[in-house]
Protein backbone atom coordinates (compact mmCIF):
# COMPACT_ATOMS: atom_id res chain seq x y z
CA UNK A 1 0.00 0.00 0.00
CA UNK A 2 1.06 3.73 -0.80
CA UNK A 3 1.22 6.68 1.54
CA UNK A 4 -1.92 8.58 1.28
CA UNK A 5 -1.01 11.56 -0.84
CA UNK A 6 -3.89 13.69 -2.18
CA UNK A 7 -1.49 15.41 -4.78
CA UNK A 8 -0.46 12.44 -6.52
CA UNK A 9 -4.35 11.07 -5.98
CA UNK A 10 -5.23 14.55 -8.06
CA UNK A 11 -2.75 13.97 -10.12
CA UNK A 12 -4.11 10.23 -11.26
CA UNK A 13 -7.45 11.37 -12.37
CA UNK A 14 -6.88 13.50 -15.64
CA UNK A 15 -10.56 15.14 -15.30
CA UNK A 16 -9.98 16.58 -12.40
CA UNK A 17 -7.48 19.47 -14.10
CA UNK A 18 -10.28 20.51 -16.56
CA UNK A 19 -12.21 23.45 -16.37
CA UNK A 20 -16.11 24.39 -16.49
CA UNK A 21 -17.43 27.79 -17.32
CA UNK A 22 -13.97 29.05 -17.27
CA UNK A 23 -13.39 27.80 -13.48
CA UNK A 24 -11.50 24.82 -12.40
CA UNK A 25 -14.04 21.58 -11.98
CA UNK A 26 -15.27 20.76 -8.36
CA UNK A 27 -16.67 17.02 -9.15
CA UNK A 28 -19.07 16.43 -5.99
CA UNK A 29 -21.19 14.05 -7.87
CA UNK A 30 -19.58 10.98 -7.20
CA UNK A 31 -22.42 8.92 -5.67
CA UNK A 32 -23.90 9.50 -9.38
CA UNK A 33 -20.80 8.29 -10.66
CA UNK A 34 -17.03 8.18 -10.00
CA UNK A 35 -13.92 9.86 -12.11
CA UNK A 36 -11.54 7.52 -13.50
CA UNK A 37 -7.85 6.94 -13.05
CA UNK A 38 -5.84 7.17 -15.79
CA UNK A 39 -4.59 3.43 -15.58
CA UNK A 40 -8.03 2.32 -15.91
CA UNK A 41 -8.18 4.70 -19.27
CA UNK A 42 -5.11 3.10 -20.17
CA UNK A 43 -6.30 -0.28 -19.25
CA UNK A 44 -9.41 0.33 -22.14
CA UNK A 45 -7.05 1.67 -24.75
CA UNK A 46 -4.58 -0.89 -24.63
CA UNK A 47 -7.53 -3.51 -24.50
CA UNK A 48 -8.33 -2.27 -27.84
CA UNK A 49 -5.07 -1.47 -29.15
CA UNK A 50 -3.45 -4.52 -28.28
CA UNK A 51 -5.57 -7.36 -27.50
CA UNK A 52 -9.40 -7.06 -28.64
CA UNK A 53 -11.24 -10.45 -29.41
CA UNK A 54 -14.09 -12.24 -28.16
CA UNK A 55 -13.84 -14.34 -25.24
CA UNK A 56 -14.37 -18.21 -24.44
CA UNK A 57 -14.48 -18.69 -28.01
CA UNK A 58 -11.92 -18.83 -30.25
CA UNK A 59 -8.92 -20.42 -29.98
CA UNK A 60 -6.60 -18.65 -31.14
CA UNK A 61 -4.36 -16.43 -29.35
CA UNK A 62 -6.25 -13.46 -28.77
CA UNK A 63 -9.03 -14.77 -27.86
CA UNK A 64 -7.54 -16.27 -25.51
CA UNK A 65 -5.38 -13.81 -23.54
CA UNK A 66 -9.06 -11.58 -23.67
CA UNK A 67 -10.49 -14.99 -21.60
CA UNK A 68 -7.70 -14.98 -18.97
CA UNK A 69 -7.66 -11.57 -18.82
CA UNK A 70 -11.61 -11.30 -17.79
CA UNK A 71 -11.65 -14.34 -15.66
CA UNK A 72 -8.46 -12.97 -13.91
CA UNK A 73 -10.73 -10.11 -12.63
CA UNK A 74 -13.31 -11.91 -11.55
CA UNK A 75 -10.40 -14.14 -9.56
CA UNK A 76 -8.95 -10.73 -8.62
CA UNK A 77 -12.48 -9.85 -6.97
CA UNK A 78 -13.74 -12.76 -6.00
CA UNK A 79 -10.44 -12.34 -3.40
CA UNK A 80 -11.19 -9.15 -2.95
CA UNK A 81 -14.61 -9.69 -1.75
CA UNK A 82 -13.36 -12.98 -0.43
CA UNK A 83 -16.07 -15.00 -2.05
CA UNK A 84 -15.42 -18.81 -1.48
CA UNK A 85 -15.62 -19.21 -5.21
CA UNK A 86 -14.59 -17.40 -8.81
CA UNK A 87 -17.95 -18.69 -10.06
CA UNK A 88 -20.19 -17.17 -7.55
CA UNK A 89 -19.52 -13.74 -9.08
CA UNK A 90 -21.37 -12.93 -12.30
CA UNK A 91 -20.50 -9.96 -14.40
CA UNK A 92 -23.56 -7.85 -15.14
CA UNK A 93 -24.26 -4.36 -16.34
CA UNK A 94 -24.06 -2.96 -13.41
CA UNK A 95 -26.19 -2.74 -10.06
CA UNK A 96 -29.68 -2.46 -11.36
CA UNK A 97 -28.99 -5.31 -13.77
CA UNK A 98 -27.72 -7.55 -10.89
CA UNK A 99 -31.11 -7.01 -8.94
CA UNK A 100 -33.21 -7.85 -11.67
CA UNK A 101 -31.25 -11.14 -12.59
CA UNK A 102 -32.29 -12.02 -9.16
CA UNK A 103 -35.39 -10.73 -8.91
CA UNK A 104 -36.22 -12.37 -12.27
CA UNK A 105 -34.08 -15.76 -11.67
CA UNK A 106 -34.90 -16.19 -7.62
CA UNK A 107 -38.30 -14.51 -7.93
CA UNK A 108 -39.20 -17.29 -10.84
CA UNK A 109 -38.50 -20.30 -8.52
CA UNK A 110 -39.01 -18.98 -5.05
CA UNK A 111 -41.77 -16.33 -4.59
CA UNK A 112 -45.23 -17.84 -4.72
CA UNK A 113 -48.82 -16.67 -4.29
CA UNK A 114 -48.65 -14.37 -0.83
CA UNK A 115 -45.29 -14.39 -0.04
CA UNK A 116 -43.50 -11.33 0.94
CA UNK A 117 -40.43 -9.33 0.12
CA UNK A 118 -38.70 -6.98 2.28
CA UNK A 119 -37.16 -3.61 1.29
CA UNK A 120 -36.63 -0.39 3.07
CA UNK A 121 -38.14 2.56 2.66
CA UNK A 122 -34.39 4.27 1.67
CA UNK A 123 -34.05 2.27 -1.46
CA UNK A 124 -32.94 3.65 -4.80
CA UNK A 125 -35.65 2.97 -7.49
CA UNK A 126 -33.15 0.32 -8.61
CA UNK A 127 -34.08 -1.86 -5.54
CA UNK A 128 -37.61 -0.99 -5.58
CA UNK A 129 -39.25 -0.82 -9.10
CA UNK A 130 -37.86 -4.84 -9.78
CA UNK A 131 -39.39 -6.20 -6.70
CA UNK A 132 -42.84 -4.13 -6.97
CA UNK A 133 -42.48 -5.78 -10.47
CA UNK A 134 -42.35 -9.21 -9.46
CA UNK A 135 -44.77 -9.09 -6.54
CA UNK A 136 -47.35 -8.09 -8.77
CA UNK A 137 -46.51 -10.61 -11.51
CA UNK A 138 -46.67 -13.48 -8.65
CA UNK A 139 -49.32 -12.10 -5.90
CA UNK A 140 -47.11 -11.64 -3.55
CA UNK A 141 -46.64 -8.24 -1.12
CA UNK A 142 -43.77 -5.72 -1.05
CA UNK A 143 -42.80 -4.91 2.51
CA UNK A 144 -41.37 -1.89 3.17
CA UNK A 145 -39.04 -1.25 6.55
CA UNK A 146 -39.27 2.17 7.93
CA UNK A 147 -36.97 5.00 8.35
CA UNK A 148 -37.00 7.61 11.45
CA UNK A 149 -36.46 10.89 11.33
CA UNK A 150 -32.46 10.87 10.98
CA UNK A 151 -32.82 8.35 7.89
CA UNK A 152 -32.13 5.40 9.75
CA UNK A 153 -33.73 1.62 9.01
CA UNK A 154 -35.79 1.44 12.70
CA UNK A 155 -34.52 -2.10 13.47
CA UNK A 156 -37.64 -3.47 15.41
CA UNK A 157 -39.83 -2.50 12.52
CA UNK A 158 -37.90 -5.01 10.45
CA UNK A 159 -37.69 -7.83 12.59
CA UNK A 160 -41.67 -7.50 12.66
CA UNK A 161 -42.10 -7.51 9.39
CA UNK A 162 -40.40 -10.96 8.75
CA UNK A 163 -42.33 -14.05 8.81
CA UNK A 164 -42.66 -17.69 7.44
CA UNK A 165 -43.76 -15.69 4.04
CA UNK A 166 -40.96 -13.98 3.69
CA UNK A 167 -38.88 -15.01 0.93
CA UNK A 168 -36.08 -12.66 0.36
CA UNK A 169 -35.37 -8.81 1.95
CA UNK A 170 -32.94 -6.44 0.20
CA UNK A 171 -31.46 -3.74 1.14
CA UNK A 172 -29.06 -1.26 0.27
CA UNK A 173 -25.90 -1.10 2.27
CA UNK A 174 -25.42 2.58 1.75
CA UNK A 175 -28.26 4.89 0.75
CA UNK A 176 -27.61 7.03 -1.92
CA UNK A 177 -29.92 9.88 -1.06
CA UNK A 178 -29.16 10.08 2.41
CA UNK A 179 -25.70 8.71 3.11
CA UNK A 180 -27.19 6.08 5.61
CA UNK A 181 -24.99 3.18 6.27
CA UNK A 182 -27.58 0.63 6.80
CA UNK A 183 -26.93 -2.06 9.79
CA UNK A 184 -26.34 -4.83 7.00
CA UNK A 185 -24.51 -7.69 8.93
CA UNK A 186 -27.57 -7.08 11.88
CA UNK A 187 -30.48 -7.14 9.17
CA UNK A 188 -28.60 -10.72 7.17
CA UNK A 189 -28.17 -12.75 10.83
CA UNK A 190 -31.83 -11.49 11.84
CA UNK A 191 -33.57 -12.61 8.30
CA UNK A 192 -30.99 -16.04 8.53
CA UNK A 193 -32.79 -16.71 12.00
CA UNK A 194 -35.75 -17.07 9.60
CA UNK A 195 -34.09 -18.68 7.26
CA UNK A 196 -34.42 -15.81 4.52
CA UNK A 197 -31.58 -15.23 2.18
CA UNK A 198 -30.71 -11.08 2.03
CA UNK A 199 -29.49 -9.62 -1.14
CA UNK A 200 -27.17 -6.48 -0.60
CA UNK A 201 -27.40 -3.36 -3.09
CA UNK A 202 -23.84 -2.37 -2.62
CA UNK A 203 -23.41 -0.01 -5.58
CA UNK A 204 -23.00 3.13 -2.70
CA UNK A 205 -20.85 0.47 -0.66
CA UNK A 206 -17.61 -1.25 -2.49
CA UNK A 207 -15.98 2.36 -3.27
CA UNK A 208 -16.00 3.03 0.64
CA UNK A 209 -15.91 -0.39 2.86
CA UNK A 210 -13.90 -3.61 2.75
CA UNK A 211 -16.97 -6.32 1.89
CA UNK A 212 -15.76 -9.58 3.29
CA UNK A 213 -19.31 -11.38 1.92
CA UNK A 214 -18.80 -15.02 4.08
CA UNK A 215 -17.68 -12.59 7.15
CA UNK A 216 -21.70 -10.63 6.13
CA UNK A 217 -22.80 -14.17 5.62
CA UNK A 218 -24.73 -11.72 2.64
CA UNK A 219 -26.59 -14.44 0.01
CA UNK A 220 -26.21 -11.82 -2.69
CA UNK A 221 -24.02 -8.63 -3.06
CA UNK A 222 -24.74 -6.46 -6.03
CA UNK A 223 -22.50 -3.84 -7.26
CA UNK A 224 -22.16 -1.14 -10.16
CA UNK A 225 -18.27 -0.68 -11.46
CA UNK A 226 -18.60 2.80 -12.10
CA UNK A 227 -19.22 3.90 -9.14
CA UNK A 228 -16.08 2.66 -7.98
CA UNK A 229 -13.73 4.30 -10.56
CA UNK A 230 -14.24 1.70 -13.35
CA UNK A 231 -15.74 1.97 -16.63
CA UNK A 232 -19.63 2.24 -16.69
CA UNK A 233 -21.61 -0.66 -18.20
CA UNK A 234 -20.40 -3.10 -16.17
CA UNK A 235 -20.55 -4.73 -12.82
CA UNK A 236 -21.39 -7.62 -11.07
CA UNK A 237 -23.37 -9.84 -8.58
CA UNK A 238 -22.15 -12.17 -5.95
CA UNK A 239 -24.58 -15.16 -4.84
CA UNK A 240 -24.30 -17.65 -2.74
CA UNK A 241 -23.43 -21.11 -4.97
CA UNK A 242 -26.05 -22.78 -3.63
CA UNK A 243 -28.83 -19.93 -4.35
CA UNK A 244 -27.45 -19.67 -7.61
CA UNK A 245 -27.29 -23.53 -8.94
CA UNK A 246 -31.21 -23.36 -8.01
CA UNK A 247 -32.37 -20.20 -9.86
CA UNK A 248 -33.07 -20.48 -13.19
CA UNK A 249 -31.61 -18.12 -16.02
CA UNK A 250 -33.56 -15.65 -17.72
CA UNK A 251 -31.72 -14.06 -20.50
CA UNK A 252 -31.13 -17.02 -23.28
CA UNK A 253 -28.35 -17.00 -25.62
CA UNK A 254 -25.03 -17.70 -26.69
CA UNK A 255 -22.46 -18.27 -23.63
CA UNK A 256 -25.14 -19.48 -20.75
CA UNK A 257 -25.66 -22.66 -23.23
CA UNK A 258 -24.47 -26.58 -22.60
CA UNK A 259 -25.98 -28.10 -25.54
CA UNK A 260 -28.14 -26.71 -28.10
CA UNK A 261 -30.75 -28.16 -30.49
CA UNK A 262 -33.90 -27.67 -32.45
CA UNK A 263 -35.88 -29.88 -29.16
CA UNK A 264 -33.83 -29.24 -26.20
CA UNK A 265 -30.62 -26.48 -24.54
CA UNK A 266 -29.08 -27.60 -21.56
CA UNK A 267 -27.44 -24.68 -20.02
CA UNK A 268 -24.19 -23.92 -19.08
CA UNK A 269 -22.69 -24.06 -15.69
CA UNK A 270 -22.13 -21.46 -12.79
CA UNK A 271 -21.66 -18.64 -13.55
CA UNK A 272 -21.90 -18.90 -17.65
CA UNK A 273 -25.30 -19.61 -17.44
CA UNK A 274 -26.73 -16.32 -15.93
CA UNK A 275 -23.99 -14.44 -18.67
CA UNK A 276 -25.56 -14.41 -21.83
CA UNK A 277 -24.24 -12.90 -25.04
CA UNK A 278 -20.90 -10.68 -25.06
CA UNK A 279 -19.94 -9.01 -22.26
CA UNK A 280 -18.73 -5.64 -21.97
CA UNK A 281 -14.86 -6.93 -22.21
CA UNK A 282 -12.73 -3.57 -22.24
CA UNK A 283 -14.82 -2.50 -19.18
CA UNK A 284 -14.42 -5.64 -17.20
CA UNK A 285 -10.66 -5.05 -18.26
CA UNK A 286 -10.90 -1.45 -17.21
CA UNK A 287 -12.82 -2.72 -13.46
CA UNK A 288 -9.82 -4.87 -13.07
CA UNK A 289 -7.63 -1.65 -13.15
CA UNK A 290 -9.65 0.20 -10.64
CA UNK A 291 -9.54 -3.15 -8.42
CA UNK A 292 -5.79 -2.60 -8.46
CA UNK A 293 -6.33 1.19 -7.94
CA UNK A 294 -8.17 1.25 -4.69
CA UNK A 295 -6.35 -1.92 -3.29
CA UNK A 296 -2.90 0.71 -4.00
CA UNK A 297 -4.53 3.20 -1.74
CA UNK A 298 -6.08 0.58 0.49
CA UNK A 299 -9.65 1.39 0.68
CA UNK A 300 -9.42 1.98 4.69
CA UNK A 301 -7.57 5.21 4.08
CA UNK A 302 -10.03 6.05 1.32
CA UNK A 303 -12.61 5.60 4.02
CA UNK A 304 -11.18 7.58 6.48
CA UNK A 305 -9.95 10.54 4.36
CA UNK A 306 -13.65 10.93 3.22
CA UNK A 307 -15.06 10.56 6.27
CA UNK A 308 -12.41 13.45 7.38
CA UNK A 309 -13.99 16.08 4.66
CA UNK A 310 -17.68 14.44 5.10
CA UNK A 311 -17.59 15.75 8.42
CA UNK A 312 -15.82 18.97 7.24
CA UNK A 313 -18.48 19.57 5.10
CA UNK A 314 -21.57 19.04 7.36
CA UNK A 315 -19.90 21.63 9.68
CA UNK A 316 -18.82 23.92 7.48
CA UNK A 317 -22.20 23.84 5.79
CA UNK A 318 -24.08 23.75 9.02
CA UNK A 319 -22.49 27.14 9.80
CA UNK A 320 -24.51 28.69 7.29
CA UNK A 321 -27.88 30.01 8.61
CA UNK A 322 -30.83 28.18 7.20
CA UNK A 323 -28.76 25.37 5.84
CA UNK A 324 -30.43 22.12 7.11
CA UNK A 325 -28.79 18.57 6.61
CA UNK A 326 -31.28 15.89 5.49
CA UNK A 327 -30.07 12.33 6.67
CA UNK A 328 -28.53 12.42 9.85
CA UNK A 329 -27.78 8.91 10.31
CA UNK A 330 -25.08 8.39 12.78
CA UNK A 331 -23.74 5.93 10.88
CA UNK A 332 -22.72 7.57 7.36
CA UNK A 333 -20.45 7.87 4.35
CA UNK A 334 -19.63 10.28 2.22
CA UNK A 335 -23.11 11.48 0.62
CA UNK A 336 -24.34 14.89 1.97
CA UNK A 337 -27.79 16.04 1.19
CA UNK A 338 -29.01 19.47 2.53
CA UNK A 339 -31.25 22.29 1.38
CA UNK A 340 -30.92 25.95 1.89
CA UNK A 341 -33.75 27.72 3.69
CA UNK A 342 -36.70 27.23 1.54
CA UNK A 343 -34.65 27.23 -1.94
CA UNK A 344 -35.86 25.13 -4.25
CA UNK A 345 -32.87 22.67 -5.14
CA UNK A 346 -33.30 23.53 -8.62
CA UNK A 347 -32.18 26.89 -8.22
CA UNK A 348 -29.58 26.59 -6.02
CA UNK A 349 -28.42 23.90 -8.35
CA UNK A 350 -28.40 25.75 -11.18
CA UNK A 351 -26.26 28.36 -9.35
CA UNK A 352 -23.99 26.06 -8.13
CA UNK A 353 -23.05 24.76 -11.16
CA UNK A 354 -22.32 27.85 -13.00
CA UNK A 355 -19.35 28.20 -10.18
CA UNK A 356 -18.56 25.01 -11.68
CA UNK A 357 -19.32 22.94 -9.12
CA UNK A 358 -20.92 19.36 -9.82
CA UNK A 359 -23.49 18.59 -7.47
CA UNK A 360 -26.50 16.75 -7.90
CA UNK A 361 -30.23 17.78 -7.63
CA UNK A 362 -33.28 16.25 -7.16
CA UNK A 363 -35.04 13.19 -5.53
CA UNK A 364 -31.78 10.83 -6.54
CA UNK A 365 -33.77 8.38 -7.69
CA UNK A 366 -35.31 7.72 -4.33
CA UNK A 367 -38.62 9.38 -4.78
CA UNK A 368 -40.34 7.28 -1.64
CA UNK A 369 -37.55 8.53 1.11
CA UNK A 370 -37.77 12.20 0.19
CA UNK A 371 -41.36 11.89 -0.21
CA UNK A 372 -41.29 10.95 2.80
CA UNK A 373 -39.03 14.10 4.55
CA UNK A 374 -42.03 16.55 2.94
CA UNK A 375 -39.17 17.91 0.92
CA UNK A 376 -39.42 18.68 -3.45
CA UNK A 377 -35.12 17.02 -3.10
CA UNK A 378 -32.33 17.78 -2.00
CA UNK A 379 -29.04 19.16 -3.40
CA UNK A 380 -26.13 16.41 -2.73
CA UNK A 381 -22.91 16.45 -2.46
CA UNK A 382 -21.02 13.34 -2.23
CA UNK A 383 -17.06 12.68 -2.07
CA UNK A 384 -14.22 10.81 -3.30
CA UNK A 385 -10.78 9.99 -2.72
CA UNK A 386 -9.77 13.11 -4.89
CA UNK A 387 -11.83 15.51 -3.13
CA UNK A 388 -10.43 18.25 -0.43
CA UNK A 389 -11.05 20.83 1.36
CA UNK A 390 -10.71 23.69 -0.59
CA UNK A 391 -12.94 22.29 -2.50
CA UNK A 392 -15.37 22.35 -0.23
CA UNK A 393 -14.73 26.16 0.92
CA UNK A 394 -15.98 27.05 -2.71
CA UNK A 395 -19.18 24.95 -2.07
CA UNK A 396 -19.37 26.62 1.11
CA UNK A 397 -19.12 29.67 -0.52
CA UNK A 398 -21.24 29.09 -3.80
CA UNK A 399 -24.13 27.66 -1.10
CA UNK A 400 -23.88 31.61 0.71
CA UNK A 401 -23.57 33.12 -3.16
CA UNK A 402 -27.25 31.10 -3.47
CA UNK A 403 -28.66 32.32 -0.30
CA UNK A 404 -27.28 36.05 -1.19
CA UNK A 405 -29.28 35.71 -4.61
CA UNK A 406 -32.73 33.98 -3.49
CA UNK A 407 -33.06 35.32 -0.31
CA UNK B 1 -54.00 48.15 -26.39
CA UNK B 2 -51.74 47.65 -29.44
CA UNK B 3 -50.42 44.15 -29.20
CA UNK B 4 -46.78 43.45 -29.59
CA UNK B 5 -46.35 40.44 -32.38
CA UNK B 6 -44.37 37.50 -30.86
CA UNK B 7 -41.30 38.76 -32.95
CA UNK B 8 -41.54 42.33 -31.52
CA UNK B 9 -41.39 40.86 -27.87
CA UNK B 10 -38.81 38.65 -28.78
CA UNK B 11 -36.26 41.45 -30.12
CA UNK B 12 -37.31 43.32 -27.18
CA UNK B 13 -36.21 40.54 -25.07
CA UNK B 14 -33.11 39.74 -27.06
CA UNK B 15 -32.02 43.59 -26.43
CA UNK B 16 -32.66 43.30 -22.48
CA UNK B 17 -30.31 40.54 -22.07
CA UNK B 18 -27.85 42.30 -24.30
CA UNK B 19 -26.85 44.60 -21.26
CA UNK B 20 -26.40 41.46 -18.98
CA UNK B 21 -22.28 40.90 -19.28
CA UNK B 22 -22.21 37.98 -17.25
CA UNK B 23 -24.73 34.27 -16.36
CA UNK B 24 -25.10 35.95 -12.34
CA UNK B 25 -27.31 39.27 -14.08
CA UNK B 26 -29.29 36.68 -16.52
CA UNK B 27 -30.03 34.71 -13.29
CA UNK B 28 -30.82 37.54 -11.47
CA UNK B 29 -32.96 39.30 -14.34
CA UNK B 30 -34.68 35.77 -14.20
CA UNK B 31 -35.35 35.53 -10.97
CA UNK B 32 -37.21 38.68 -10.84
CA UNK B 33 -39.00 37.97 -13.69
CA UNK B 34 -40.08 34.64 -11.91
CA UNK B 35 -41.87 36.64 -9.35
CA UNK B 36 -44.22 38.70 -11.50
CA UNK B 37 -45.33 35.72 -13.34
CA UNK B 38 -49.18 36.34 -14.16
CA UNK B 39 -50.14 33.92 -11.14
CA UNK B 40 -52.29 30.44 -11.85
CA UNK B 41 -55.63 30.26 -10.20
CA UNK B 42 -55.05 28.14 -7.38
CA UNK B 43 -58.03 25.95 -8.23
CA UNK B 44 -56.36 25.29 -11.59
CA UNK B 45 -53.09 24.21 -9.73
CA UNK B 46 -54.11 20.66 -9.72
CA UNK B 47 -51.84 17.63 -11.07
CA UNK B 48 -53.83 18.03 -14.11
CA UNK B 49 -51.96 21.16 -15.11
CA UNK B 50 -48.34 19.80 -14.26
CA UNK B 51 -45.97 19.74 -16.99
CA UNK B 52 -44.18 16.42 -17.41
CA UNK B 53 -40.61 16.56 -17.24
CA UNK B 54 -39.67 19.03 -15.17
CA UNK B 55 -37.40 18.69 -11.94
CA UNK B 56 -38.91 21.38 -10.58
CA UNK B 57 -42.88 21.27 -10.37
CA UNK B 58 -44.58 23.64 -12.70
CA UNK B 59 -48.60 24.11 -13.62
CA UNK B 60 -49.36 26.14 -16.60
CA UNK B 61 -53.07 27.24 -17.76
CA UNK B 62 -54.52 29.18 -20.39
CA UNK B 63 -57.74 30.42 -21.76
CA UNK B 64 -59.28 31.94 -25.03
CA UNK B 65 -60.81 35.56 -25.13
CA UNK B 66 -61.51 37.31 -28.30
CA UNK B 67 -59.49 34.70 -30.32
CA UNK B 68 -56.67 35.56 -28.19
CA UNK B 69 -54.58 33.27 -25.67
CA UNK B 70 -53.65 33.82 -21.94
CA UNK B 71 -51.69 32.09 -19.80
CA UNK B 72 -50.86 31.77 -16.31
CA UNK B 73 -48.34 29.56 -14.70
CA UNK B 74 -46.37 28.99 -11.24
CA UNK B 75 -43.45 26.88 -10.16
CA UNK B 76 -42.05 25.98 -7.00
CA UNK B 77 -38.57 27.14 -8.57
CA UNK B 78 -38.19 30.62 -9.26
CA UNK B 79 -35.68 30.02 -11.92
CA UNK B 80 -37.86 28.00 -13.91
CA UNK B 81 -40.65 30.44 -13.04
CA UNK B 82 -38.89 33.11 -14.52
CA UNK B 83 -38.23 30.79 -17.59
CA UNK B 84 -41.95 30.62 -17.73
CA UNK B 85 -42.74 33.88 -17.61
CA UNK B 86 -40.42 35.18 -20.30
CA UNK B 87 -42.28 32.13 -22.68
CA UNK B 88 -46.02 33.94 -21.34
CA UNK B 89 -44.46 37.76 -22.01
CA UNK B 90 -44.21 36.64 -25.43
CA UNK B 91 -47.15 34.48 -26.00
CA UNK B 92 -50.34 36.14 -24.09
CA UNK B 93 -52.37 38.19 -26.31
CA UNK B 94 -51.61 35.99 -29.17
CA UNK B 95 -53.30 34.07 -31.40
CA UNK B 96 -53.28 29.91 -31.70
CA UNK B 97 -52.10 30.65 -35.42
CA UNK B 98 -49.06 32.72 -34.26
CA UNK B 99 -48.40 30.48 -32.02
CA UNK B 100 -47.85 27.47 -33.95
CA UNK B 101 -46.20 29.10 -36.68
CA UNK B 102 -43.75 30.83 -34.53
CA UNK B 103 -40.24 29.28 -34.10
CA UNK B 104 -39.00 31.51 -30.93
CA UNK B 105 -35.68 31.74 -31.67
CA UNK B 106 -34.89 34.05 -28.73
CA UNK B 107 -34.39 31.86 -26.30
CA UNK B 108 -31.19 30.51 -28.41
CA UNK B 109 -30.46 34.33 -28.91
CA UNK B 110 -30.28 35.40 -25.24
CA UNK B 111 -27.90 32.53 -24.08
CA UNK B 112 -30.97 30.46 -22.82
CA UNK B 113 -30.32 27.62 -25.41
CA UNK B 114 -28.47 25.16 -22.97
CA UNK B 115 -31.87 25.01 -21.17
CA UNK B 116 -33.37 23.92 -24.97
CA UNK B 117 -31.55 20.46 -24.84
CA UNK B 118 -34.08 17.95 -24.04
CA UNK B 119 -32.01 16.32 -21.76
CA UNK B 120 -32.40 19.53 -19.16
CA UNK B 121 -34.70 18.86 -16.59
CA UNK B 122 -35.70 22.62 -16.25
CA UNK B 123 -38.06 21.69 -18.59
CA UNK B 124 -38.30 24.64 -20.77
CA UNK B 125 -38.88 22.38 -23.60
CA UNK B 126 -41.84 20.12 -22.15
CA UNK B 127 -43.35 24.05 -21.13
CA UNK B 128 -42.83 25.09 -24.66
CA UNK B 129 -44.33 21.98 -25.98
CA UNK B 130 -47.53 22.27 -23.59
CA UNK B 131 -48.32 25.90 -24.39
CA UNK B 132 -47.79 24.88 -28.53
CA UNK B 133 -50.82 22.44 -27.31
CA UNK B 134 -53.24 24.63 -25.76
CA UNK B 135 -52.54 26.51 -28.96
CA UNK B 136 -53.51 23.39 -31.11
CA UNK B 137 -56.63 23.05 -29.13
CA UNK B 138 -58.14 26.36 -28.98
CA UNK B 139 -57.38 26.47 -33.07
CA UNK B 140 -59.24 23.01 -33.42
CA UNK B 141 -61.85 23.75 -30.97
CA UNK B 142 -62.54 27.19 -32.56
CA UNK B 143 -62.89 26.02 -36.14
CA UNK B 144 -65.05 23.05 -35.56
CA UNK B 145 -67.43 25.50 -33.94
CA UNK B 146 -67.42 27.61 -37.22
C1 LIG C 1 -28.04 2.63 -3.88
C2 LIG C 1 -28.06 2.45 -5.36
N1 LIG C 1 -28.58 1.34 -5.87
C3 LIG C 1 -28.59 1.11 -7.20
C4 LIG C 1 -28.09 2.02 -8.09
C5 LIG C 1 -28.14 1.73 -9.55
O1 LIG C 1 -26.86 1.57 -10.07
P1 LIG C 1 -26.64 1.44 -11.64
O2 LIG C 1 -27.36 2.60 -12.26
O3 LIG C 1 -25.17 1.52 -11.80
O4 LIG C 1 -27.20 0.13 -12.07
C6 LIG C 1 -27.54 3.20 -7.61
C7 LIG C 1 -27.03 4.22 -8.54
O5 LIG C 1 -27.23 5.41 -8.38
C8 LIG C 1 -27.52 3.41 -6.20
O6 LIG C 1 -26.99 4.53 -5.70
Amino acid sequence: MQEFNIHKIREDFPIIKREVYNKPLVYFDNAATTQKPQTVIDAIVRYYSEDNSNIHRGVHYLSQISTLAFEDTRKNFQEYINAKHHYELIFTKGTTDAINLVANSYGKVFVNEGDEVIISALEHHSNLVPWQNLCEQKKARLRIIPVNENGEIIFDEFVNLLNERTKLVSVAHVSNALGTVNPIKKIIDKAHEFNVPVLIDGAQGLAHYKIDVQELDCDFYAFSGHKFYAPMGVGMLYGKEEWLNKMVPYQFGGEMVDQVSFEKTSYNELPFKFEAGTPNVDAVIGMNAALEYVKDIGVENIAAYESELLSYATGELSKIEGVRIIGTAREKASVLSFLIGDIHPYDAGMIIDRLGIAVRTGHHCAQPILDSFNIPGTVRASFAVYNTKEEINRLVQAVIQVKNMFE
Amino acid sequence: MEVKSIQETEEEIINEFSYFDDWMDKYNFLIEMGKSIPSIDTQYKVENNLIKGCQSRVWLHATLEDGRINFTADSDAVITKGIANLLIRVMNQQTPDDILSAEFTFVDKIGLKEHLSPTRSNGLMAMLKQMKLYALAFKTKTEQAK
